[in-house]
């Protein structure tokens, strides 16, 4: 017998964190049916795993209880006398270790070594505003800041080094003739692009490498990608005088 | 019955007729007529178009011929390709034409060189259609073929396509005099079994060359051994020449512009009285001398790397930057002259530029003699 201790139907698009956040608040306020003391469950058949994504499950067993997510894929088992906190970090150990991809921002950054962004807890130190919000600071703006920008560079980090991203009919990414970023000095734009017959834009240039030697597609120049090639481009030309014109 | 002929066939024609020419003259009166020619194509196509420099090379190869023969040994000279870089032809044909460019290049020095050396990175993602297409086009090379192996030809699978298609990648050969030495370089290790990579994935890694996830290139233990070994009976004032692929220094750790053990190596060099070091893998000019080892690197036919952004050699000559709209500026190919006293003159045959020469009074007088024209714009 599969005895459901919670149950919770949630509108589930975000399979993973999200989700698990919702079982660390729900489970915490105890079983909507059934009961831990209920009599113990017979040991819970494989293919009777939950089938509806959208509810997690928490199957008891004799001593042991087992947890499924809602994207009905991680399953835990574990002790029936943990509290609700401990189930849900218990489902996101096991929820970690199924997605060892989960920490992209890391991992690009692990292989491509693009700088940080500035440091800015200098802010925190003295006294906070004056009276007003703005210029009053708290520790979470800053690592806010820091984590939101490194994403988008990340994110241009991961586009820059992939000819698939990149939309290449040739295999052609652009890191493969600008290793880290270098020899494409963002720093010296808008110029007059002499080959071009015109003053071009970063944006402009990046576009241009796509279309010719990665032979790609135009790209959008407000779009997601382009806005993450340039901070990433940007970004690892940290620290460089801004002078544009220059040749 | 007159034929007709088109501008460029009889632009081909001339072109043609002016270099049969050229191989009659003397240097001076060379120097005269390639100016004229330089000028007289101006109006018919670049004038970068036809750089009489194989001219240029083979009338110092003929001075320096039999009659220069020296108590070191005989002079010779051979070419160089290197990192073409090759997907198959339907994925990118651009890769395909630079090599097919190359090898063009050197059927045509005439004479011959003695032999050309390739300078690794043959294929892209080293799967086994890329490295059968790279061995198809060096095979209608005329001269015979020496061959080290990048990381680019090994990774995928640990190398077995590429030694079933040339050989062993170590190995060492004696020519007219001068001891051969070809080593594995990119040797790295294990970065692959704990991250559970599969062969394509450790491939892709270390075919990205800001990719910090590999490990470093090394010789390694064994070949270091068998480096010994081979040059063990050989005296102190041998000449020996080694071919690797990376750069048998330390420059530029990031990019694998590197050898980890190269001081291991070089210790082992240190014994003669001058070795020339040859490497693939940095697609530049790049030139380096440390002690009695002048190290000298190769153009790719595929695309020119930036410079590192520090530790530059002080002997090299920065080419100044590509220009991106050119699919073929700063790539080429090369010849390497060698010298009865076991140095060389290293040219450097650029596809759009004048070709470049780091000769050996260059780098014996530590770049004090013979300065190569230095490019008069910045690298970046």
């Amino acid at each position: 017998m599969n005895q459901t201790l919670t149950r919770y139907h949630t509108p589930c698009a975000l399979v993973g964190i999200l989700c698990l956040f919702l079982i660390a608040g729900l489970a915490g306020c105890g079983p909507e049916t059934g009961s831990r003391e209920s009599a113990p469950a017979i040991a819970t058949e494989d293919d009777q795993q939950p089938t509806t994504p959208a509810s997690p499950e928490l199957v008891s067993e004799t001593e042991t209880v087992d947890l499924t997510s809602c994207d009905g894929e991680q399953t835990v088992t574990v002790d029936q006398s943990l509290t609700g906190k401990h189930l849900a970090d218990a489902l996101m150990d096991q929820w970690q270790r199924d997605h060892p991809g989960r920490d992209w921002v890391a991992e690009e950054k692990q292989a491509h070594a693009f700088k940080p962004p500035a440091d800015n807890s200098g802010l925190l130190e003295g006294d906070q505003g004056e009276g007003q919000a703005y210029g009053n600071y708290t520790k979470q703006d800053i690592l806010i800041w820091a984590r939101e920008t490194e994403k988008l560079v990340a994110e241009g980090s991961r586009i820059f080094h992939s000819g698939d991203e990149l939309g290449s009919t040739v295999g052609v990414s652009c890191d493969m003739c600008h290793p880290h970023a270098s020899n494409t000095h963002p720093e010296t734009y808008p110029k007059f692009q002499t080959q071009l017959g015109r003053v071009a834009l970063l944006r402009d240039m990046i576009d241009w490498c796509v279309e010719n030697p990665v032979r790609g597609a135009h790209m959008d120049l407000d779009g997601p990608k382009m806005r993450a090639l340039e901070a990433y481009i940007m970004a690892q030309r940290k620290g460089v005088a801004m002078d544009y014109g220059k040749h | 019955m007159a034929t007709y002929k088109s501008v460029e066939t009889r632009y081909l024609e001339e072109r043609e007729e002016l270099f049969r020419g050229l191989r009659n003259l003397d240097r001076r009166s060379f120097l005269k007529v390639s100016a004229a020619a330089v000028g007289a194509a101006a109006g018919l196509a670049a004038p970068h178009s036809f750089t009489p420099v194989t001219v240029a090379q083979e009338e110092d190869a003929a001075s320096e011929g039999p009659a220069s023969e020296g108590p070191g040994g005989e002079s010779f000279r051979f070419a160089y390709i290197s990192d073409s870089h090759l997907y198959e032809r339907h994925v990118n044909d651009r890769f395909v034409r630079g090599l097919l460019r190359g090898v063009d290049d050197v059927n045509r020095l005439d004479p011959q060189p003695d032999f050309v050396v390739y300078g690794g990175d043959l294929a892209q993602l080293g799967q086994v259609k890329e490295l059968e297409l790279g061995a198809e086009i060096l095979k209608n090379l005329k001269a015979p073929l020496k061959i080290m192996v990048g990381e680019h030809d090994w990774y995928l699978d640990m190398g077995q396509k590429w030694q079933e298609l040339f050989g062993e990648p170590t190995y060492s050969f004696d020519h007219k005099g001068v001891h051969f030495v070809v080593l594995n370089s990119v040797v790295e290790k294990d970065f692959w079994t704990d991250r559970n990579l599969t062969p394509m994935q450790r491939m892709r890694t270390v075919a990205g060359l800001d990719n910090g996830l590999q490990s470093s290139f090394t010789v390694g233990e064994p070949q270091r051994k068998w480096l010994e070994e081979d040059l063990a009976d050989l005296p102190d004032d041998a000449r020996v020449i080694v071919f690797s692929h990376s750069p048998l220094y330390k420059l530029y750790k990031p990019w694998n512009f590197w050898t980890d053990d190269a001081e291991e190596v070089q210790a082992i060099l240190q014994r003669f009285k001058q070795v020339t070091v040859i490497h693939g893998h940095t697609h530049q000019l790049l030139t380096n001398r440390i002690g009695n080892i002048h190290f000298h690197g190769l153009l790719s036919t595929a695309w020119p790397w930036p410079y590192a952004p520090e530790g530059m050699p002080e002997l090299t000559i920065e080419m100044s930057r590509p220009d991106p709209f050119s699919a073929t500026d700063g790539c080429g190919d090369g010849e390497v002259q060698v010298h009865p006293d076991g140095l060389v003159d290293k040219v450097y045959s650029l596809w759009n530029r004048n070709p470049i020469t780091v000769s050996r009074t260059y780098m014996a007088s530590m770049g004090k003699q013979d300065v190569p024209p230095i490019p008069n714009r910045p690298s970046y």
